[in-house]
């Protein structure tokens, strides 16, 4: 039995913050769940989906959050509780059926929970979903601890059916991907049944049709909604608040930065001086409870992730506040007081905070910071992102990075996104010359091949995994087609959403419950479409560079390259070499040898070494991973492989 | 008798841990594994880690923190760690430079694992006694120990991450004892892989004592 619907209520359980979310679920009696894997999100869905037989769930990876989305919504509209789970940018994906969702409504609780990545710790920008709440009009949560994660994501249901709105619930890397312990609830017994009525009056938001129209009133009942979940809050025990009766500052916070301010209030022992407003209700705010806690002090600190969308809806309340409050000096990002960018921590509430109260604070006395700095500077040379052993993406983008320099046009790659992005990092030979949003490597190939007419003669290449193909290749590659765009997509097909942890997709014979389900074939997809597709295995250096400087001499057409190699970390694969590499010394010329350490200064595999006494290239038995491409880079052939048994 | 010894044995609260490493030695499962072991002691317990590079070769850092009070941040001011434990010495060096004290406890794996720019010729590997002495240097008292070889001697390098936690319960700097490993092996590991879970705990207590 898995681990989440194991103990009895009462019992306190280490909860990672996804998992405490899973768990909120379950109390919940949510019937439905769907999202599109994404860091920091993916776990919430992996452990629902593990417990959906036993629970009684239908749990699934959609092709992407927008279908993620509409398959809870439509649980929804039967009756049935359904949570949809995504990272920050599947928000973007999901926002056109967001906002008319919105408007139409929902009938069972509907719960949306994007957790955004301030920082970018595993993203390729640190964009928000909190914004989206305000512009669509919709009620938002924010969990200040791991127990709130479990306790908001159970109210969230209560409110989304006492509103018949959809609720969102925020959390970020550091809530989601850490872990504290967490109270258990009960999980109830479920026997809900799904019966969607539509053919009811068409104003009647449980018997007629779930629509945004007729829009004015639609809308006008959306922010009726608004105003209610507004009353609602104002006592809410989601805010709360720690601190003097009368301090000197108010610092106003939300999400785990919740716990940054605690910390940074003890840190500098300005438990008498400081009082933090923790604020779970994010949108629409209480302006009760900001009327009260506003009274309490002169100068408001405002401490959030990433953008000032706090501070920015407390300065218009505080506006509209003020005959009653009082002016207030307003401290935060946008005067700089708390940086603008990047994910915050305690140090960086410490340094905003010490400047407000006027104080002085060193993290470390300056001889041990300065000889640590050092030790650190000589001893610990920079770890820079690597494609594992063995991964398959080091050997393909060995081969198109060659391709294009032997082809000679100046052909580039647009990028895409999975690990696959990190080719635009010497791992990858930075290969890679655009790197935007899911699918727009394609989608940017197919715009980039219709520039002939204007001299563009360069080879257009794009890069997409598997996941992603499904994702958003799909719509892009068939412009592509239709308007005889002139670009060779290269599908880096590792068999399962490998950066995430190997959700299934619609290429995979495998549904997310773990049943046999009918794969759907990428190759057979691109021919449909009308392309020229060839499929290898990229660590087949010799037959994958021969193919792709067939496709990319071919001026014209839709051309497609499958590249089909497991995954390094894959269950199949994990800790199971298919060969055993071996050095011969007495081969490897080292310093000497014309090829300049191919293998180790540009294939730079992490299971080579580079012997500097001897002058020759190793093996480091604990990380290769026998994949058996390094031995077709050596040119003298120093580099064995023996298949493993 | 246990349960009275454990809030006593932390000597300040919130006691500060760092397990780090590199992407794929089993950090995050150290510190799950140890974070459910003071757990057990009744202990609340805040891990924070950052999983995107993971599995791809970077830096990983979880930030373990025992408190008897709940509601810590997750990630551990600069300069306030009181343990660090390290699967690879280099990375014990890079989380002293943010987090170390002159008090602090350094518990260090010495098996090396160089970064591509070491591979590629850009950066150059410390020898061994000079990680020795500049870790030496910046902590109160440090164990450096050979984990990953004696985890090779069982049958795979990856047992080296619970051998440490082995090795740190043979330190007796935190209430982590072979009782509470097994209740917490038997909840989170499939039935087959607990004994030789316990095999490497009891190594690694080894490395200490001998």
């Amino acid at each position: 039995m898995s681990y989440l619907i194991q103990g009895q209520k009462g019992e306190r359980r280490l909860f990672m913050g996804n998992e405490a979310i899973a768990r909120g679920a379950l109390e919940a009696g949510v019937s439905v769940a769907a999202g599109y894997p994404g860091t920091p999100s993916s776990e919430i869905i992996e452990n629902l989906a593990a417990v959906a037989g036993e629970r009684n769930l239908y749990v699934e990876w959609s092709v992407n959050e927008k279908v993620a989305l509409e398959v809870a919504a439509a649980a929804s509209f039967a009756g049935l509780r359904a949570l949809c789970v995504m990272k920050q940018n599947g928000v973007n994906v999901a926002s056109d059926f967001l906002l008319h969702l919105a408007g139409s409504g929902t009938r069972g609780g509907l719960v949306l929970v994007p957790c955004d990545d301030p920082g970018a710790l595993s993203s390729v920008n640190e964009g928000e979903s909190r914004h989206f709440a305000r512009m669509i009009e919709i009620p938002l949560l924010e969990p200040g601890n791991f127990q709130e994660a479990k306790e908001m994501i159970q109210y969230a249901f209560e409110l989304s059916e006492q509103l018949r709105t959809l609720v969102m619930v925020r959390s970020v890397t550091r809530l989601s991907h850490a872990s504290g312990d967490v109270t258990l609830g009960e999980l109830p017994q479920s026997a809900a049944r799904a019966f969607f009525k539509h053919d009811g009056f068409i104003l009647d938001p449980l018997e007629g049709p779930m629509i945004s129209s007729p829009v004015e009133y639609k809308h006008g009942l959306q922010q009726e909604k608004i105003k209610q979940a507004a009353e609602l809050f104002e006592t809410s025990p989601f805010n709360t608040y720690t601190g003097p009766p009368q301090p000197e500052v108010l610092l106003i916070t939300s999400s785990v930065c919740n716990l940054y301010s605690l910390e940074a209030v003890r840190l500098l022992e300005a438990g008498e001086r400081v009082g933090v407003l923790k604020m779970g209700t994010t949108w629409p705010l209480p302006a009760g409870v900001l009327e009260k806690h506003l009274r309490r002090a002169a100068k408001v600190l405002i401490v959030e992730e990433v953008i000032p969308f706090l501070e920015e809806n407390v300065k218009i309340l505080a506006a509209e506040l003020a005959p009653a409050v009082g002016v207030k000096t307003f401290y935060g990002k946008r005067d700089g007081t708390i940086p603008a960018t990047g994910e915050m921590n305690p140090d960086r509430v410490i340094e905003g905070l010490a400047k407000v109260l006027g104080v002085q604070y060193a993290a470390m006395p300056a001889d041990y910071a300065q000889k640590a700095l050092e030790s650190a500077f000589f001893g610990a040379p920079v770890r820079e992102l690597t494609f594992c052993p063995g991964c398959p993406h080091r050997a393909s983008f060995w081969s198109i990075h060659n391709i294009l320099q032997l082809d000679h046009r100046q052909g580039f790659v647009c990028g895409d996104i999975g690990c696959y992005s990190m080719a635009m990092l010497p791992t990858g030979f930075s290969s890679l010359s655009t790197l935007h949003a899911m699918g727009s490597g394609t989608g940017l190939a197919s715009g980039f091949g219709m520039l002939k007419p204007f001299g563009l003669n360069q080879p257009v290449l794009a890069v997409s995994g598997d996941s992603t193909f499904f994702h958003a290749v799909m719509p892009a590659l068939a412009n592509a087609a239709h308007n005889r765009a002139d670009i060779t997509l290269v599908v880096l097909d590792n068999s399962g959403t490998a950066m995430t942890g190997f959700q299934p997709h619609p290429g995979l014979p495998v549904d997310a419950a773990g049943l046999e389900v009918e794969a759907l074939d990428i190759a057979r997809i691109c021919e449909a479409m009308g392309a020229t597709v060839r499929q290898c295995d990229p660590f087949d250096l010799q037959k994958t560079q021969e193919t792709l400087l067939e496709l990319i001499g071919e001026e014209k057409g839709l051309k497609v390259l499958v590249l089909k190699q497991l995954c390094a970390l894959s269950p199949e694969k994990k800790g199971k070499k298919m060969y055993h590499m071996r050095i011969d010394a007495s081969l490897c010329r080292g310093e000497n040898c014309g090829c300049n350490r191919l293998c180790t200064r540009v294939f730079k595999c992490p299971g080579l070494t580079w012997d500097k006494e001897e002058s020759v290239s190793r093996i480091d038995e604990v990380i290769c991973a026998g994949c058996g491409v390094c031995a077709s880079i050596c040119p003298v052939g120093a580099i064995g492989k023996e298949e493993a048994v | 008798m246990m349960k009275e010894q454990a809030t006593m044995a932390l000597s300040a609260d919130p006691y500060n841990i760092i397990i780090t490493g590199v992407g794929g030695q089993g950090n995050v499962l150290a510190s799950r594994v140890m974070g459910n072991m003071l757990m057990e002691k009744g202990l609340h317990i805040t891990i924070g880690e950052t999983f995107g590079a993971s599995q791809r070769g970077g830096s990983v850092m979880s930030h373990l923190r025992v408190s008897a009070a709940a509601d810590v941040s997750p990630q551990i001011p600069r300069g306030r760690a009181h343990l660090v434990v390290s699967l690879e010495p280099t990375e014990a060096l890079r989380v002293l430079k943010d987090y170390g004290n002159a008090k602090v406890l350094v518990l260090c794996n010495m098996r090396p694992i160089h970064a591509i720019g070491v591979i590629s010729g850009e950066a150059q590997y410390p020898a061994t006694a000079e990680l020795k002495k500049w870790i030496g240097d910046l902590s109160q008292n440090a164990w450096y120990v050979n984990a990953t070889e004696a985890a090779m001697a069982m049958g795979n390098p990856i047992f080296g991450n619970v051998m440490l936690v082995g090795a740190l319960a043979a330190t007796g700097v935190l209430p982590l004892d072979r009782d509470s490993f097994a209740t917490v092996m038997a909840r989170m590991m499939p039935g087959d892989k607990v004994a030789r879970n316990m095999e490497a705990f009891d190594k690694g207590k080894l490395l200490i004592d001998n």
